[in-house]
């Protein structure tokens, strides 16, 4: 359960940004979140709302997007996404593959906010 | 001053911090010329029994360490020392993971260029550290036969990030019934091309292949 620290971290840096721009009133926090990158969405849900609490977040929301993994498959020259999690493969011809392109991201990518 | 709420573009990494803090551990082990292996598997999977061997059969050659997590006892510290390698615990009290800047911490007052490997062992936990960075050349993912073939396929994510596989207490294999081709197919699945070795801590079988692997990794750093 690390999505509690996680959640923390995202609160500060929101938080951190919106004293930088004089003090605004952050309403919802936009984060792309890879399949592959170790932490479970509801989870986070559940721990940014605990986490708010008491800070200038307060009352804010989480807004997850979801990014599947997506491969590169040397024999195909093609990038696809995965099926499964369970499976490493080619979403064209089927052959393993170990090459991620996209699905680790833990990133936020904007801010909503007041003024 | 418009009150509408607006969007304004971000883009920062959660773990920014941890992720710069374990490239600069990186390059501090890099430049001491220390090798740095985790390990990362299930609780009670046999890590501390793996490490220990390795310590003790590793220790005539090379200066080895290692760092031990573990959630309150220093019970695993304690059974590491006796192989005479230098060994520091990590308690993280309720956190289920190492992250890097307890890594940096715990290394405070070591003198790394007077080692050649140092072991990180991570809290029994097949999910939590597979998101942190530790600053680790390799990290190793323990499978033992008495976990069932498909722990890959439940906890893709810590092996697709690992670079090594162990499959440990090989010397149960028969009694457990654990069949070998499935747990490789699996692991192959999860992650295309790891390497895989299956060994014994007890009785000592495949330990001989996977302590070489590591001499070579050892003897290519020093290339370096």
């Amino acid at each position: 359960m690390h999505e509690l620290s996680i959640a923390i971290s995202m609160i500060e840096m929101a938080a951190e940004e919106a004293v930088r721009r004089g003090g605004v009133q952050v309403h919802a926090i936009h984060l792309k979140l890879g399949q592959l990158s170790g932490v479970v969405r509801e989870a986070l849900l559940f721990s940014y709302e605990v986490a708010c609490a008491g800070t200038p977040l307060e009352g804010s929301s989480l807004i997850i997007e979801e990014v599947p993994v997506v491969v590169y498959c040397q024999i195909c020259h093609l990038e696809t996404a995965l099926d499964s999690l369970q499976k490493f493969c080619c979403g064209s011809c089927g052959a393993l593959t170990s090459e991620v392109v996209r699905g680790k991201e833990l990133e936020v990518v904007a801010l909503e906010i007041n003024g | 001053m418009s009150t509408q709420p607006r969007l304004v573009e971000v883009r920062q990494n959660v773990l920014k911090q941890n992720d710069l803090l374990a490239r600069s551990l990186r390059e501090r082990f890099r430049e001491a010329g220390v090798r740095v292996v985790s390990l990362v598997s299930s609780p009670g999977s046999g890590k501390t029994a793996l490490l220990e061997k390795m310590l003790t059969l590793l220790q005539s050659q090379y200066h080895v360490a290692a760092l031990v997590g573990d959630l309150a006892t220093e019970n695993d510290a304690a059974r590491l020392a006796r192989s005479g390698a230098a060994v520091r615990q990590i308690s993280t009290g309720t956190i289920c993971h190492l992250d890097a800047q307890m890594i940096e911490r715990a290394l405070e007052e070591w003198k790394l260029d007077e080692l050649d490997l140092l072991f990180i062992e991570n809290v029994g936990n097949l999910v939590c550290p597979s998101s942190y960075d530790l600053g680790e050349d390799l990290r190793l993912v323990l499978l033992s036969v008495t976990e069932g073939e498909d722990k890959p396929l439940k906890y893709p994510t810590i092996f697709n990030t690992a670079d090594v596989c162990v499959i440990t207490k090989m010397d149960l294999a028969d009694a457990v019934e654990f069949e070998a081709t499935a747990a490789h197919n699996n692991i192959q699945s999860v992650r295309p091309g790891m390497g895989v070795f299956e060994v014994s801590a007890k009785t000592g079988a495949g330990m001989d292949e996977l302590l070489r692997f590591l001499s070579a990794r050892i003897a290519k750093s020093e290339e370096v």
